[in-house]
């Protein structure tokens, strides 16, 4: 009786064996943590950046502030380093840096979260468009598409404020088309690999019209590369912004933001002072927290996302 | 005396993710002595490639040796310093891996690649390796052995880069080969060519070998002893000629089960009553079709030509072919995805518009696809309910609580438990997403399914549990099918019809009783003669037929006048075969052959 | 069939600088204001206006003076710059306001080229070879970190260290233009710096990427397997398919290296090409920002193009036909 037991244990334990791994949730390494931390850091900072702030953005500190026991009456206010008074020191013209950049973080992170959105919304529509569309529609996008690409960013950045200024709407507008040409190479490529998937070809034997086949086929397998490719996207544009700034052709004055704190300052860099490095900390703080998280995705998704991001 | 490899309660361990260790072998023991070819034989996922890797002390990245030992020649190899592993490797023990297309480096020549191993080994020096290479060319019967070691990878065909590959494991005299499903991924008639080569180049240098496959049949004509694994375990370990006649274990028993036998006349199914109805079902009429830009209407790459086939209503017709034959292509035509050139599509004696944009939600429903590959054909981001309750919703109309109720029909029908309509795809094993496929194609009430190679990414067992479900719903249906598939025993088993194709032109069509018994068109009899039988001593016998000599591991060739099967034909007709199309020759009740010869021609 | 691949390649090439050069002409001469402005400056009279674009040709339709400007951007003649226009003077002939900038651009860039493609490359190679050892996470962690912080950072952050704390470098690169040697190298070293460290960072990764993603294909696998040394394997079963993929990453950072120069031109106050252009935006001198832009478009659709070429060369299967 026993050997007829087990026997039948036998006939039933010969499943089929599994072939795919049960899903895996993401798991984030110790700097991708840190990564989300100073990013939701920053994102909080855009809302109660200026209210936390110890001075206005504007204000000009009190020399007062700056006397020591014993030292100068009228002491220098610009380029001073940090203290009590100023956690991160002054700038060239005396004023908070700390609080100047918790200002800025608002201008800066708003302007290109602005010109991301704008980027994505152009590029993932016609990137999409271009995949599902004829091939002569794919045809004329990409080659439109590859002429703009083949110009630099900044260069083109710099023509287009030589022609017509630089303001914040224009700034944002700019931005965003630039970066939609790559946005749309990203949607086209990734569009294009789900078009030819045999569940496409499924849907399409259905008869399944092209509105179904977008948004139920190919936007749900898509979406977690292009949020991927998002994160990517804006670090490359925070830092475009900046760098214009830094040019001086990026955001005016009065307004200021973390890259025109850096072209202010830079006069203080031979002295060694720390207010033009400050605001670059800032930004570069957030680019690596994003980049940080970013890995940690890719890494979960095999790493294939990083070959069609270059 | 000891044996030449003794594999001693072999542990191996995947490291997951999170650090934690989970077995994929588990204490494995065996011997393999010298001169004599071990199978390694399981489904996926039963440890047998990483056993055979065992044996060059390597395991694939991931995966790590927790205890046992591998001893060669007496002394372990895991163990091993690794500068010792790498003496050890290519001169001792040689590895085939299963795709030579992807083992073999493109920028580098074959001559290099064969003759690297005994040459860095210091065994023989280049112009020593270079003749033996040539040697084993010849010994493989590659074509034109003298001048390709010249060549580049990519310059010669798959069939061939396998056989060198053979060739560069034998190079440097190995004590042991381990073959890893080194014939796989090849066409019936380039396997037997290969399998051939392979077993006399092994039986002349005396060497020992590891074969690793999923494929009893194959295993029945090459080993000596073989060992049945599964999810890491030895199920069973005899003599060849005792696990295939005798079979001591439940598992091998169920695997023997899924070995179809060989194609002959009287397998198929008793057709289902008689089906005296004016129309087809599905008709095919002079049909062409191909890809690439069209001139005079002809497409530049033409894929299929003149093509008549008819599906009478619940009948299942069997397309058979090579790669490359056009059997999907002729699928796709149906189903509307690629618009033919020239000729038609008729649904119920009704022509259907080229392109399935312009067919009515009606003419679709009727006609459903599925596809080959299941892992592919389901979106991965819609659970199944979603996916089987769109087509109900699509064509019929179903809503609520009675779209749910049919759901859990169709789950029934295609017998997977109900709590998988909360799934995801990735949550299935590879069997249960293409009954998911399966039920998908069904949900739409269809007349007619058309099933793309369905099976042919399936292990065996899994693979036949499918065909007994086919057959199933085709009683409870009334569906008919047309089955594509590259394997003759499968629909032998199953078709009602067979039709032949080769170089996109059907050579022959008709019963199934009919196309497997003679006469046959000489590409069918290649096919036949092509089929590995589950029984020892069957290559060496098939490998004397006229058939084998002339027309195994030739490229198929898609010509413009005259036959295509002209390059391969045993009885071809010099002037005439490479000059004329073929005629298509009448043998009663539709059996129909495309050939210059005469009947008298095909008995002798 | 690898030239004609090349040569399809080259056609695209001039086809994409001929697509470039419109863009530019139409994004600059949709803009009020023109040459004939620019060159008499405050002189202007409506009837001096008038006769002087009849005599510069801009009564022309758009397309036949887009072709006048191009045939004048192709023998040379850059036109005139805004700069020095004015009472009673006109404009400066942009070509004399370049050369001298364009030579010096070149020499920062070449010096760059010269240290960041081998020292980079060893990089990439090191780290790829023990790929999760220390010394590659270290390389993967600090290249990550260059790439995603501004080029200014950089730059700075080097000012910091050997300009402001070890004192051995200016921090500034005062060129008259007649430097020679120790001079000349000292204004150079820091710029250079700068842009060794932000270009080498790229291309350390992507080498790294690069052999990494070779390394991880079935035939070194067999490689291994055959019993083939480490050494071998690397020299020659890998290197010769990553050259291409890793020609192909250099081209593509040298024309990357055009955003860099930008920047740190403008740190250093370096009199490069590209500081010459920022001056030209901020001053709006248009016919100016042209020509500079149109200079690094051409070299950056150049090293595009030898960068495409490299994975066609590389490739095996055009390589050797059938």
């Amino acid at each position: 009786m026993p050997e007829q037991e087990s026997e039948a244990t036998m006939e039933t334990s010969f499943q089929e064996l599994p072939d795919a791994p049960p899903r895996r949730r993401i798991r984030f390494s110790l700097s991708g943590k840190i990564g989300i931390f100073l990013v939701l850091f920053w994102v909080l900072m855009i809302f109660i950046g200026p209210s936390i702030s110890p001075y206005n953005e504007a204000d000009f500190l009190d020399e007062s502030l700056f006397i020591v026991p014993g030292g100068d009456e009228y002491p220098d206010t610009d380029y001073q380093p940090p203290s009590k008074v100023a956690l991160l020191g002054t700038d060239y013209l005396g004023r908070d840096t700390l609080s100047r950049i918790l200002y800025g973080a608002r201008t800066t992170i708003g302007i290109s979260f602005a010109a991301t959105l704008i980027a994505y919304l152009l590029g993932v529509t016609l990137g999409i468009a271009a995949a599902v569309g004829s091939e002569w529609l794919d045809m004329c996008l990409s080659r439109f598409n590859d002429a703009f690409l083949s110009i630099p960013t900044i260069m083109m950045g710099l023509v287009v404020i030589a022609a017509v200024g630089s303001t914040i709407p224009i700034l944002v507008i700019m931005t965003g088309f630039i970066y939609a040409t790559s946005v749309f190479r990203v949607a086209r490529s990734l569009g294009q690999d789900v078009m030819v998937s045999d569940f496409v070809e499924a849907a399409k034997v259905r008869g399944e019209g092209l509105w179904w086949i977008i948004t139920r086929e190919i936007l749900p397998n898509i979406v977690m590369p292009l949020a991927t490719d998002f994160g990517l996207r804006f670090v490359w544009i925070i830092l475009f912004i900046s760098a214009l700034s830094f040019l001086g052709l990026g955001v005016q004055p009065p307004m200021s933001d973390w890259g025109s704190m850096v072209k202010e300052n830079l006069g203080g860099l031979p002295y060694g002072s720390i207010a033009p490095l400050m605001p670059s900390l800032a930004i570069a703080s957030l680019t690596i927290s994003i980049n940080l998280i970013v890995d940690d995705i890719s890494a979960h998704s095999g790493g294939k996302l990083s070959n069609k991001m270059i | 005396m000891a044996a030449l490899l003794e594999v001693d309660q072999l542990k191996i361990d995947a490291r997951k993710d999170d650090g934690s260790l989970s077995p994929i072998v588990k204490g494995v023991s065996f011997n393999v002595d010298r001169g004599e070819v071990v199978a390694l034989i399981g489904e996926s996922g039963s440890g047998k490639t990483t056993i055979a890797l065992s044996a060059l002390g390597y395991t694939k990245p991931g995966l790590e040796f927790t205890s046992g030992e591998v001893r060669l020649h007496g002394q372990d190899v895991i163990s091993m310093p690794s500068e010792e592993k790498r003496l050890m490797r290519g001169q001792k023990v040689a590895y085939l891996a299963q795709s030579a297309a992807a083992t073999f480096n493109p920028s580098l020549t074959i001559g290099e690649q064969v003759t690297e191993s005994p040459v860095l080994h210091g065994q023989l020096n280049q112009e020593e390796a270079n003749q033996r290479a040539i040697e084993l060319y010849r010994a493989l019967e590659l074509p034109d052995p003298e001048k390709l070691g010249k060549r580049y990878p990519h310059q010669v065909s798959g069939g061939q880069l396998q056989r060198l590959m053979a060739a560069m494991a034998l190079c440097g005299n190995p004590d042991l080969l381990v073959l890893d499903e080194p014939t796989t991924a090849l066409d019936v008639t380039t396997q037997i060519e290969v399998l051939k080569a392979f077993k006399s180049v092994i039986k002349q240098e005396g060497s020992a070998a590891i074969y690793v496959t999923h494929d009893l049949s194959v295993v029945a004509q090459i080993a000596d002893d073989i060992v049945v694994l599964y999810a890491g375990e030895i199920q069973e370990h005899g003599r060849a000629e005792q696990v295939v006649y005798q079979p001591g274990h439940d598992y091998t028993r169920r695997l023997m089960n899924a070995v179809r036998p060989p194609p002959a006349a009287g397998q198929g199914d008793e057709m289902t009553g008689d089906h005296e109805r004016e129309a087809p079902a599905l008709e095919v009429r002079e049909l062409s079709a191909g890809y690439g830009k069209k001139n005079n209407g002809n497409p530049s790459i033409r894929v299929l030509r003149d093509v008549n086939i008819s599906i009478e209503r619940g009948h299942t017709v069997g397309v058979i072919g090579e790669s490359g034959c056009g059997k999907s292509t002729l699928a796709r035509v149906m189903s509307g995805l690629l618009p033919a050139s020239q000729g038609d599509v008729l649904l119920d004696g009704e022509p259907l518009q080229p392109d399935l944009k312009n067919r009515s939600r009606s003419e679709l429903q009727k006609v459903q696809f599925v596809f080959q590959m299941a892992d592919t054909a389901l979106n991965p981001r819609q659970r199944i309910d979603q996916i089987l309750g769109r087509p109900l919703e699509f064509y019929l109309g179903l809503k609520g609580g009675e779209k749910r109720k049919r759901i859990a029909e169709l789950l029934e029908m295609v017998e997977l438990p109900q709590d998988f309509a909360g799934r995801y795809p990735d949550e299935l094993s590879g069997g249960q997403k293409q009954r998911i496929n399966l039920a998908r194609a069904l949900a739409a009430s269809p007349e007619i399914l058309l099933c793309d190679e369905v099976i042919s990414a399936l292990d065996s067992i899994v693979g036949a549990n499918v065909i007994e479900l086919l057959k199933r719903l085709r009683k409870l249906t009334g569906v008919s099918y047309v089955f594509i598939s590259h394997d003759l025993s499968t629909v032998a088993s199953f078709a009602d019809e067979i039709v032949v194709l080769y170089a996109g032109r059907v050579v022959e069509q008709g019963h199934v009783d009919q196309v497997l018994s003679p006469p046959y068109h000489p590409y069918t009899r290649l096919l036949i003669a092509s089929v590995p039988e589950l029984r020892v001593g069957w290559l060496e016998a098939t490998m004397e037929t006229q058939e084998a000599k002339a027309g195994i591991d030739r490229v198929v060739r898609i010509t413009e006048t005259g036959c295509p099967f002209f390059d391969r034909c045993p009885i071809k007709i010099e002037g005439t075969c490479d000059k004329e199309i073929p005629p298509i020759r009448n043998f009663g009740d539709h059996h129909q052959i495309e050939c210059h010869r005469s009947e008298a021609d095909f008995l002798n | 069939m690898l030239f004609q691949a090349v040569f399809r390649r080259v056609l695209i090439g001039i086809v994409t600088l001929l697509v470039v050069s419109i863009i530019i002409f139409i994004g600059t001469s949709l803009l009020p204001g023109d040459v004939a402005e620019i060159i008499l400056g405050q002189m202007a009279t409506p009837e001096s206006l008038a006769a002087l674009r009849i005599k510069l040709g801009m009564d022309h339709p758009p397309h036949i003076r887009y072709l006048m400007w191009l045939g004048d951007l192709l023998t040379g003649d850059l036109g005139m710059s805004k700069a020095g226009s004015g009472a009673g003077t006109i404009g400066t002939e942009i070509s004399v306001m370049i050369a001298p900038r364009l030579m010096n651009t070149l020499r920062l860039s070449g010096m760059v080229a010269i240290i960041s493609i081998p020292m980079a490359m060893m990089l990439g190679l090191l780290a790829s070879m023990y790929p999760g050892s220390r010394i590659d996470r270290i390389i993967t962690f600090s290249t990550l970190s260059i790439i995603s912080v501004p080029d200014f950072l950089v730059a700075m952050i080097l000012v910091m260290i050997f300009a402001v704390q070890l004192g051995w470098l200016p921090s500034i690169a005062y060129m008259s233009g007649n430097e020679t040697g120790w001079q000349l190298i000292r204004a150079l070293l820091m710029p250079t710096l700068t842009l060794v460290t932000i270009v080498s960072a790229q291309i350390i990764r992507m080498t790294r990427a690069t052999i990494l993603n070779i390394m991880s294909s079935p035939y070194i696998e067999m490689a291994i397997l055959k019993g083939v040394p480490r050494k071998r394997i690397i020299l020659r079963h890998s290197l010769l398919n990553t050259i291409g993929p890793i020609v192909n990453v250099i081209a593509l950072n040298m024309a990357w290296l055009i955003g860099g120069v930008v920047i740190v031109e403008t740190v250093f106050a370096y009199p490069g090409l590209a500081k010459l252009m920022i001056d030209g935006v901020q001053t709006r001198d248009l016919p100016l920002v042209q020509a500079c832009a149109m200079i690094f478009c051409a070299t950056y659709v150049v090293l595009i193009l030898i960068a495409d070429m490299a994975s066609i060369i590389s490739n095996p299967r055009l390589r050797h036909p059938k």
